[in-house]
């Protein structure tokens, strides 16, 4: 039987903390940008002119139809032929967000979708414009609606994100893998991650979870009320 | 309890049975597997040129391949190539996915507590490369610059030893990445092993790159799983002949443009 030696790896906490930090990081401000992107994109789909939903539907099949590495690769690789060079950070980041935009606006379109007929005409006898009907109305009860679905792609998201290592991006399984080449504690290595990456994406949906109808849509009245 | 439930339970651990298997295999000498099945499994390099890559015909070739053929060939058993990466290859031998590595692995103290080593079969060397326009005299000169290597790699070992703290050290996944953001600009230094930087400097004259620094002399050894003196000793017998009747020699002239040179044991 292999013997187990995990203080050979946990020796190495500070690069493991560091890459977990780098890791929600990343999630942070990708989750940002890519719920907001999905909204403009979900709005797009169902509001827009027909040029523009064409646009938003090409997108997202594009990202939701090619796997989160290639479109890594490409960003990372692929686009300084292109004379557009960004480090391994930035295009961590941007790779991260367009994922997230592709899936968060089928998501959100799914809940504006489901918005009521009686609830948009009430709000256009009130004479509010387009803009605040969507924005006032239609928006934030269809959020509260998908959440559950969002959170969880969201920690799909932060998971994913454990191959923005393979280009050098400083994340936690970037350092499991360091530490791993170094010490040669395959097992011990990917199950000191396994459970930090379990204890994040645990604690990340109670966070969001509970932030959501705090800051993000407000609360909202169960169906049927 | 159900019958479904103790079912279950029993999956559950022949599940596990499968997972860690049993500690008696480990014992025994891996060339009593090899020569019971007629098959030896050697781990390989697949993102490596000239030792190990895939042809235009899908086909893994170089000279650690043709060394794989040699060794089966003189077991008289098939050969299972197996392809790895710089990253993989010691888990590979330690969880006996492979009984051998050929995968131009160098020496270490690191290593040597995980693996066993044979005689060397080939040279090689490890090295910074880096563009003409670009001055590097000596390790303090990698300073504030960004550096790409493989992770894990003995040049990834060498490099971390003598780069001051201002080099921006990045390490990719597999010689393949490393090259990738060395050609694309992502990194303005490269730290590889001679061959991976002859073939990208064959295919990107463009880049002007040229040899910087020396990082390391290693020639390439043939890893056996820890304790396995039987089929290590079998091994460094194979690798005597070859270098006495010139196939090693052959081999390093048909796939480096060098001969085998002073190998140590």
């Amino acid at each position: 039987m292999v013997q187990l030696d995990f203080a050979a790896v946990l020796v190495d906490w500070p690069l493991l903390l560091r890459g977990a930090a780098f890791t929600l990081g990343l999630t942070a401000v990708a989750s940002v940008l890519g719920l907001a992107l999905g909204v403009a994109c979900a709005r797009a789909r169902t509001h827009g002119p027909a040029w523009l939903r064409a646009i938003a539907a090409a997108y997202v099949e594009l990202i939701r139809n090619t796997p989160f590495i290639v479109q890594l690769f490409f960003i990372f690789f692929g686009l300084p032929s292109l004379g557009l060079r960004l480090s391994s950070e930035a295009a961590s980041i941007i790779a991260m967000t367009l994922n997230l935009g592709a899936y968060a606006a089928e998501i959100v379109r799914a809940g504006i979708e489901s918005t009521p007929r009686g609830q948009l005409e009430a709000a256009r006898s009130l004479a509010m414009t387009e803009g605040q009907v969507f924005l006032k109305v239609v928006l934030p009860p269809s959020l509260g609606r998908v959440w559950p679905a969002m959170v969880s792609q969201i920690v799909i998201v932060m998971l994913g994100s454990a191959v923005c290592g393979q280009i050098a991006a400083q994340e936690l399984s970037y350092y499991t893998n360091l530490i791993m080449s170094r010490n040669f504690r395959s097992f011990e290595a990917n199950f000191v991650a396994a459970a930090l990456y379990l204890a994040m994406a645990v604690l990340l949906r109670q966070l969001l979870t509970w932030a959501g109808p705090r800051w993000i849509f407000g609360r909202i009245a169960p169906a049927g009320r | 309890m159900s019958l479904q439930r103790r079912t279950f339970i029993a999956l559950a651990l022949a599940a596990g049975a499968g997972l860690f298997p049993s500690t008696a295999a480990f014992a025994d000498s891996a060339l009593d597997g090899v020569m019971a099945k007629k098959s030896i499994a050697i781990a390989i390099p697949t993102d490596f040129p000239p030792y190990g890559f895939v042809g235009t015909d899908m086909a893994p070739q170089g000279l650690d391949v043709d060394m794989a053929k040699l060794i089966a060939a003189r077991l008289g058993v098939a050969v299972e190539l197996v392809p790895v990466s710089s990253a993989n290859r010691i888990p590979y031998l330690q969880t006996h996915k492979a009984d051998l590595v050929i995968s131009t692995l160098g020496k270490n103290p690191e290593r040597e507590k995980v693996i066993d080593f044979t005689a060397a079969y080939s040279p090689f060397f490890q090295a910074v490369f880096a563009p003409k326009t670009l001055s590097i005299k000596s390790a303090a000169d990698l300073g504030g610059k960004s550096v790409g290597v493989t992770r894990g790699a003995i040049e990834d070992m060498e490099l971390s030893k003598i780069a001051p703290p201002t080099a921006d050290v990045k390490r990719f996944e597999d010689n393949n990445a490393t090259v990738s953001a060395f050609v694309s600009g992502q990194v303005q230094v490269i730290a590889t092993g001679a061959s991976v930087a002859g073939n990208m400097m064959a295919r990107n004259p463009q880049l002007g790159t040229e040899f910087k620094l020396l990082l390391k002399e290693s020639p390439n050894y043939i890893g056996v799983a820890k304790g396995d003196d039987k089929l290590r000793l079998k091994i460094n017998e194979i690798i005597a002949a070859a270098r006495a009747s010139g196939e090693i020699d052959r081999l390093c002239q048909k796939w480096l443009g060098r001969g085998a040179g002073d190998l140590p044991n």
